[in-house]
């Protein structure tokens, strides 16, 4: 069966950052993040840091800077927000180029940019190192509540057999002459959505039998996931450390 | 004689809006035996199927598998009993790596560490699968698919292999592939098909079912010859196909 593979952000690989366990890359991403979020806006050469820090795990992992640039384009839509903050927010304005900006809404706009641009880039550089199946018993292993992974499991299982049958029932319509290019031909694109819920539902229902029927009785089991060594935690956790190092610097200075 | 791996008795069945799906069906299969059941569609096979697990439960009737009846009080240790292989594989493998469905079984039923990990992976040599253990199962072919269910099945150590359709949508190499799985495992089985041909190679004995109903049960060779059972069957042997040439 075709379909599109869910492990589009993964980057095959065999370097340090793709053989740590995913429990130390997903610690070291939280704190990381959180680093980020906490770096006072107007300290620019902490957020220099924070970028050095990602460009060398790119290099580390062997990831392209334009694979990364690529996979950023998802921030757009919230660039587009943080170029308008100038325009409208409130207090002491600037004039630049004949435009009357906001300083207010300028730092607002720099600070969701940079912390959302560092945020993301560190995200794909951990999902283009680690599948879907790792991160999965990775979060297990950090103790997040099974229901939340079992959750996340079905869903990226699932995800290309429903994307599957989405393909096929539009497959299914042009074939019968429905030309979708019109935006007046949504109502068939709404009917399908309609039925492609059933379908999903009802296979939700026959995916519980067949749990059932191998014994499952309310609880997911657990499997043993690799238990990370002290050093491949301390590995990970450098890269948050350097971050925190410039935070506090920024916060004491 | 032995006691029967499986002894269905008398089972009947109607859905809530009052259909009557199973009237007084009654067969028993005993171990080592690779049985065919065979209807046309709406014959009440797969509803007859989930019966075999307490999926669903019957009106009357009972189900008794390798002595033990199928109630409130058995029911989890029939489901370990009773492996069904479901027709979709996209039902049936539904964890993140195809070695994790395998566990999923036998983990509910307790068996953790080194054990488990012996189990998963006899269960994927008999298959031929161990290769692809660590894979996602949406990156496998539908045959392959097809035989990873079976050894999620077979991983439970079951006494009887219940197939829904297990040949269909599969190419003519992977229907042959999974042919010969099956006749290398040494397991009673019982297998839902409407692939007429298959039947008689994997099973030499054959149940007829229509409208909730056992109508005929003996060998496969017979009955595939017996042109009035087949016709008001609703039962057709491919073109050109002579059941008593082949083989």
């Amino acid at each position: 069966m075709s379909g599109t593979h869910t492990h589009a952000l993964f980057v095959h690989g065999h370097s340090h950052l793709h053989r740590l366990p995913a429990s130390t890359k997903l610690g070291a991403l939280g704190l990381f993040v959180l680093a980020v979020v906490l770096t006072p806006r107007e300290s620019f050469w902490a957020f220099v840091v924070h970028a050095v820090l990602i460009l060398s795990a790119m290099w580390l992992a062997g990831l392209k800077p334009g694979f990364v640039a690529k996979r950023l384009v998802i921030e757009i839509p919230f660039v587009l927000f943080a170029l308008f903050l100038p325009f409208v927010a409130g207090g002491d304005k600037l004039d630049v180029l004949g435009l009357s900006l906001s300083i207010e809404g300028l730092w607002g706009g720099w600070n969701i940019v940079a912390k959302g641009t560092l945020g993301l880039a560190a995200s794909i550089v951990l999902t283009a190192t680690t599948t879907v199946p790792d991160l999965l018993s990775g979060l297990e292993r950090l103790r997040v509540p099974r229901l939340i992974t079992s959750i996340a499991g079905f869903m990226v299982r699932y995800l290309d057999v429903i994307a599957g049958e989405m393909h096929r029932m539009r497959l299914a319509m042009l074939s019968r002459g429905h030309d979708p290019r019109w935006i007046w031909q949504a109502k068939a694109y709404a009917t399908s959505a309609g039925a492609l819920f059933i379908r999903s539902y009802e296979r939700g229902e026959r995916v519980y039998y067949a749990m059932t029927a191998r014994g499952f009785a309310g609880q997911m089991p657990t499997f043993d996931a690799e238990r990370a060594t002290a050093t491949e935690w301390m590995g990970a956790l450098l890269l948050p450390a350097v971050a925190w190092t410039a935070v506090a610097v920024a916060v004491l200075a | 004689m032995s006691v029967p791996a499986l002894e269905v008795v008398d089972l009947s069945y109607h859905y809530p809006d009052g259909t009557e799906v199973l009237r007084n069906a009654g067969f028993h299969i005993h171990p080592g035996e690779r049985v065919a059941l065979l209807g046309p569609n709406g014959a009440g096979k797969t509803t007859l199927v989930f019966h075999l697990n307490g999926i669903f439960r019957p009106d009357s009737g009972s189900v008794i598998v390798a002595g033990l009846p199928l109630d409130d009080e058995h029911v989890k240790e029939i489901r370990r009993r009773v492996g069904i292989v479901f027709q979709d594989p996209d039902d049936q493998l539904f964890m993140p790596t195809v070695g994790q469905d395998v566990a999923f079984g036998p983990a509910n039923y307790g068996v953790e560490g080194a054990e488990l990990q012996t189990r998963v992976n006899d269960a994927l040599s008999a298959v031929g699968m161990l290769d692809v253990a660590g894979r996602p199962p949406h990156h496998l072919s539908v045959g392959q698919r097809r035989r990873v269910a079976v050894a999620t099945v077979l991983a439970m150590k079951p006494e009887i292999v219940v197939l829904d359709e297990p040949s269909s949508n599969l190419d003519p190499a992977s229907r042959r592939e999974l042919a010969d799985i099956l006749t290398s495992l040494d397991i009673t089985m019982l297998m839902v098909t409407h692939d007429l041909p298959y039947a008689l190679e994997l099973c030499p004995r054959s149940l007829v079912m229509n409208e909730g109903s056992i109508i005929a049960d003996g060998s496969t060779r017979q009955i595939l010859s017996d042109r009035e059972l087949m016709k008001a069957n609703r039962l057709e042997l491919p073109l050109g196909f002579d059941p008593n040439l082949t083989l």
